[in-house]
């Protein structure tokens, strides 16, 4: 590595300290006050090799015994000092450090809140965790073990030296004529031990990474017999890994017990000059002892200090891929946390229900130029039945997207009552719109918790009531612990059926103004499917319906249809009308009643679809 | 040697002895630094053999631990053993060795020392030495059992995050970011507090430790100070003594610092010996029926009612089927309705009751795994690809196939256009670092792989969902030929896919529903000949 490169890197790491360093501001009290125990306790470390000298010179030199009972009741109160500060001293920088840690989190789930959904198309689930939990805990590490010890240490070494000068310069001199060697020495240990620590950091990466791949692509591992050659593969990533460390490991076994021989030597010196000085000046035998206990303990805090290297450089590539988090712009229409929750819809009774919703020229593409809404203009009014019908990859699901504002569209206005979307309060829209999707998404949890999805609005009679107006009810009470049971992840042991009536009681319960429902119903069997429609049905009263299908059954009752063949509105009007037109709707319709269930397949694929990177 | 230099310069010695002296503290110091350069380089490295092959142990564990495993436990929290609880596991092993080793030569020499100049100094020091020990009995069991509930607390939050991430999208639809954000609170304030409770006890252990050595040290200033003035030790003696108290001071902080490390590293091995010491439930039988060597294979479906494990519905209900060798079969049916099942069940993805799937005459259950499975081409709908390189991918199951035959498989898959389209042809990187494939394209990379995977039966599940019908037609045509050369089990929706198959299944909630050969179902005229006459008119919308 150049010394520019080295130059660089020490100038970022100073940047990440410092934005650390803002972390701890309103700790910035105890953190004083942390340093100070921490100064206060150095100094009584500092206190027992100047007892030991008294009771030398003043006690056993001039045999007082009532000195020596007195310095061993200052030895005994030292003691109790050190161990009343030692335990206040961690409280108070642990406590300031799992804060610390605590407020990282908070603002990384929030910035997790906070980013826009395209984030999430393109970043692995199991990579963010990592940011809130892997990677906080590493600084943890390092502001519980590093950073105290770091004051501690750099006290102590002031500390000492004030002492040693305190007792006797000339002697002081003779512990520095050390120095350059020191320097010396941790200097090439510090540009080693760099280099060697980002090798095997490197090498854990990958090592992971292949665990990794290989956990989640186990079955065909093992369906395709791989198991001997990437057992191969793997001993190689980790021998390399194991090789890295091992390569690290003897730069500290050199390095520590090279401080140790330079320590060495500087109380050989001691014991050399000191002794002299002892012989033929004044000094006393008890500032000699007293000088070679600090000598003893001065390299002590140097040893720490580059033990604390390691763990100070895995702090800062943590660090710096959490700031990486929080550096991504946050999507326009993220959650305000700073700002309170807007108001919930007001529900005058006599009002006109429902939204208006314009698509005004609306183009959108995932990727670049790949167009998957062209120019698609079409009006929901208040209070009207709207279904949007077309192949998967025509563009359905990207409108309800677009609508609840996960992405932007790149030209064209869409429009709710009126207003353009991005004059909306994201959360204001959301709050007024229920969407159903068809794979449904549930939280583990009682059952109840995920009826209100945790909304304090609502009590647990609008959510049974709601229940009960859809149909679930019935079976909720089959759930062993009724509405208190609990669902297991993603409600693994409910069926499709079963958890799309509870996605219809969730949103009912919330009594929204637009309702869209994405497919709701497709992945149902018959006898479930009579139970939902009796329920959609209920669903969609006295609001604006947004019908997404591709059975058309489900979309008799609607008042008008919109056709989306690639992105494109092809037909619009009223089933009747679409009927006439003789048109693509007409032959949809032909299709499905011919086909019966087996048709609707083959009306997803009437026209020749288009794969779109994400579909809702 | 300090003692002698001391005791020499109360009584007053010359300058040569004294250089002596320094001398021989140098060469001690050096003859201790070897020796502890040599020490870490015994044990650190010791422990990183032994981390290598505890790692190496747990992936090659992992890999025969079957798809009902990987389901029940989350791919996060089996990285986080493999990673954060092997590290805790290599620190005990390690640096929780070696400082223990330390701890025991320094104490063992310091009191060797101790007791050579004055037992009676020796004995008052380590009169506190029962309050240590009871110290670290009473703290190492509270740690441990907060550290536990430290990592409990740890997990429910990270199970929460995963939750809130994998549910992204409705959580913000319901509007619901500032109530998981205060959920999230509840959990970061109880692993605030769960860790503020073991700062609460580890906090006093340290320096407890701290303070009942030093009481050594004080009884030693204090008795031992008198037994100075008396004259019964001298007074070199008595600074020697202090100095090897010194001595004794930083294994006490270590100690409590290696007391951690073992029970953090202990609660670490519990949850990695949990994955290693569970066996496989799907795994070759102790004694594997003999294999015939041949190079068709006979599948026979007899009776199969199967229930996934925790499912209340089975999933099949009394399949019965056979393909004989060289023959194939088509299995048609709505998602859900069970055709995946079906294919998953020969290679073992999940076991089938016994008695109830055969290959060859020989229940698969009674099969060597490898030998079954290596009999097995699998194309699934849902193509894992690796980051590797295309070639690299395409190979997966052939690993010394020549470049010419991954390309002939490639042409075969109608792949062979599209990857001499990418930046480097085979050699382009696929996956995390490199580019991203289309679904279509993904599902011809799986087809080239079980293509060039030369085994009897090949298993085609739904493997041509996200291509055009164009292509579809064009890679059924090129795979015509390899179907009449295996045994093969294809599943699709399409009814140009399937028309010559053998047989066609059709299937309906686990149950078949319908069979017989394309044309015998279209003069049934039940489910399978309205699908015909759907995808006809289809055929006909899409020509429009």
């Amino acid at each position: 590595m150049s010394e520019h490169e080295e130059d660089g890197a020490r100038a970022y790491d100073h940047q990440l300290v410092r934005r650390l360093a803002a972390y701890l501001a309103p700790y910035r009290w105890q953190v004083a006050l942390a340093v100070f125990v921490t100064l206060l306790q150095a100094a009584v470390q500092l206190m027992f090799p100047w007892l030991t000298k008294e009771a030398i010179d003043l006690g056993i030199r001039h045999k007082d015994l009532y000195a020596l009972d007195r310095i061993a009741l200052l030895y005994l109160a030292s003691l109790l000092a050190a161990f009343g500060l030692g335990y206040a001293q961690s409280q108070i920088m642990q406590g300031v450090a799992q804060r610390v840690m605590r407020d990282l989190r908070t603002t990384l789930f929030r910035k997790l809140q906070e980013l826009p959904a395209s984030y999430y198309d393109r970043t692995p689930v199991g990579r963010l965790m990592t940011r809130v939990t892997n990677d906080v805990d590493v600084l943890n590490e390092m502001f519980t073990s590093g950073v105290d010890a770091l004051f501690g240490d750099i006290f102590m070494l002031i500390g000492i030296i004030v002492a040693m000068a305190n007792l006797n310069v000339e002697l002081l001199a003779v512990t520095f004529s050390v120095l350059p060697l020191i320097f010396l020495v941790t200097m090439t240990f510090r540009i080693r031990v760099r280099k060697v620590f980002r090798d095997v950091r490197s090498k854990l990466a990958r090592l992971n990474a292949f665990l990794n791949e290989n956990l989640t692509g186990m079955t065909t591992v093992q369906l395709l017999g791989r198991e001997d050659r990437n057992a191969g593969e793997f001993r190689a990533i980790n021998a390399e890994h194991r090789d890295a460390n091992l390569l690290a490991n003897t730069y500290h076994a050199v390095f520590f017990p090279l401080l140790e021989v330079v320590s060495a030597i500087a109380l050989s010196l001691i014991v050399w000059y000191g002794g002299r000085q002892v012989m033929w000046t004044g000094i006393t035998l008890g500032t000699l002892v007293a000088f070679i206990q600090y000598t003893q303990r001065f390299f002590r805090p140097i040893s720490d200090l580059s033990e604390k290297y390691g763990i100070l450089q895995q702090a800062m590539a943590s660090s710096e891929r959490i700031f990486e988090l929080l550096d991504t712009p946050a999507d326009p229409a993220a959650v305000r946390f700073d700002e309170p929750a807007p108001a919930p819809p007001a529900r005058d009774g006599g009002a006109e229900r429902g939204l208006r919703v314009e698509f005004d020229h609306v183009w959108f593409a995932y990727v670049g130029e790949h167009w998957v809404l062209k120019d698609v203009s079409f009006t929901l009014e208040r209070g009207e039945k709207l279904a949007l019908v077309g192949a998967t990859g025509s563009g359905k699901s990207t409108i309800a997207s677009l609508l609840l504002r996960f992405y932007t569209p790149q030209r064209g206005e869409i429009r709710v009552d009126g207003r353009p979307l991005a004059g909306w309060n994201a959360e204001e829209l959301r709050q007024r719109i229920g969407l159903v999707l068809q794979d449904v998404f549930l939280f583990s949890g009682p059952v109840e918790a995920n009826l209100r999805m945790d909304d304090p609005r609502l009590n647990r009679e609008q959510v049974v009531a709601a229940a009960r107006e859809v149909h679930a009810d019935e079976f909720v009470a089959r759930i062993p612990g009724g509405y208190d049971g609990e669902l297991r992840e993603r409600g693994a042991s409910l069926s499709a059926g079963e958890k799309q009536l509870l996605s219809f009681a969730r949103t009912l319960a919330r009594d929204p103004d637009l309702l869209i429902l994405d497919e709701a119903t497709s992945s149902v069997d018959t006898h479930t499917e009579q139970l939902i429609q009796a329920g959609l049905h209920r669903l969609m009263k006295d609001r604006s319906s947004l019908v997404i299908a591709h059975r058309l059954s489900t979309i008799q009752d609607v008042d008008r249809i919109v056709v989306l063949h690639h992105g494109e509105v092809r037909d619009m009007g009223t089933h009747a009308e679409l009927m006439a037109l003789s048109g693509l709707y007409s032959r949809l319709w032909q299709l499905q009643y011919l086909g019966g269930r087996q048709g609707a397949r083959a009306v997803a694929r009437a026209f020749a679809p288009v794969v779109t990177p994400t579909d809702l | 040697m300090l003692r002698f230099a001391v005791d020499d310069l109360y009584k007053g010695v010359t300058a040569e002895k004294l250089g002596r002296y320094a001398m021989m503290l140098f060469g001690i110091a050096i003859a201790a630094g070897l020796f502890k350069y040599a020490m870490r380089q015994f044990i650190i490295a010791i422990s990183r053999r032994l981390e290598y092959e505890l790692r190496n142990e747990l992936f090659e564990h992992l890999q025969t631990l079957d798809a009902p495993w990987f389901q029940s436990h989350r791919t996060g929290e089996t990285m986080s053993i493999a990673t954060n609880d092997l590290s805790a596991v290599r620190m005990m092993l390690g640096p929780g060795v070696m400082y223990t080793v330390n701890t025991i030569i320094v104490s063992a020499v310091s009191i060797g020392f101790m007791v050579s100049i004055s037992p009676r100094l020796t004995f008052y020091s380590l009169l506190p030495l029962p309050l240590v020990s009871l110290s670290v009995w009473w703290f190492g069991d509270r740690i441990h059992k907060r550290f536990e509930g430290v990592q409990a607390r740890f997990a429910r939050l990270s199970a929460h995050v995963q939750e809130n991430l994998a549910g992204m999208r409705v959580v913000r639809a319901f509007t619901s970011e500032r109530r998981q954000a205060e959920r999230f609170a509840e959990h970061n304030r109880d692993y605030l507090e769960q860790n503020l409770d073991l700062i609460r006890t580890s906090g006093v252990f340290q320096p407890s430790l701290a303070f009942f050595s030093g009481l050594g040290a004080l009884l030693v200033v204090w008795v031992g100070g008198r037994e100075a003035v008396k004259g019964h030790i001298t007074i070199g003696q008595f600074v020697a003594f202090t100095v090897y108290l010194g001595m004794l001071n930083w294994p006490m902080v270590a100690l409590g610092w290696v007391i951690n490390i073992f029970q953090r590293g202990l609660a670490s091995y519990g949850r990695i010996h949990a994955i290693l010491v569970t066996p496989p439930s799907i795994a070759s039988p102790g004694t594997p029926a003999a294999a015939a060597k041949r190079d068709s294979a006979q599948i026979e479906f007899r009776h199969l009612t199967f229930t996934y494990p925790g499912a209340a519905e089975p999933a099949l209900h009394d399949v019965s089927f056979t393909v004989p060798a060289g023959r194939t079969v088509a299995l048609v049916g709505r998602t859900g309705s069970g055709k995946s099942t079906v294919l998953s069940l020969l290679p073992r993805v999940f076991d089938p009751p016994p008695g109830t799937v055969f290959l060859d005459g020989v229940d698969v259950r009674e099969w060597d795994l490898d030998a079954l499975r290596a009999r097995i081409a699998p194309a699934p709908q849902e193509t894992f690809l690796f980051s590797a390189t295309v070639a690299e991918n395409i190979a997966y199951g052939a690993h010394d196939a020549a470049p010419t035959a991954i390309e002939a498989a490639a042409k075969m898959a109608n792949l062979d256009g599209d990857v001499r389209g990418f930046p480097d042809g085979y050699e382009t990187r696929v996956g995390e670092r490199g580019i991203t494939l289309s679904g279509g394209q993904r599902q011809r990379a799986a087809i080239a792989r079980a293509v060039l995977r030369e085994a009897p039966v090949l298993l085609l599940d739904d493997c041509l969902s996200a291509v055009d019908t164009q292509t579809e037609e064009a890679i059924l045509q090129g795979l015509r030929g390899e179907m009449r050369r295996r045994t093969c089990l294809l599943v699709s929706h399409r009814v140009s896919a399937v028309r010559e198959a053998d047989e066609i299944l059709v299937f309906d909630r686990g149950r078949i529903a319908e069979r017989g050969k394309h044309d015998e179902l279209l003069a049934l005229d039940g489910r399978y000949a309205a699908l015909h006459r759907a995808q006809q008119l289809e055929e006909e919308i899409e020509a429009s």
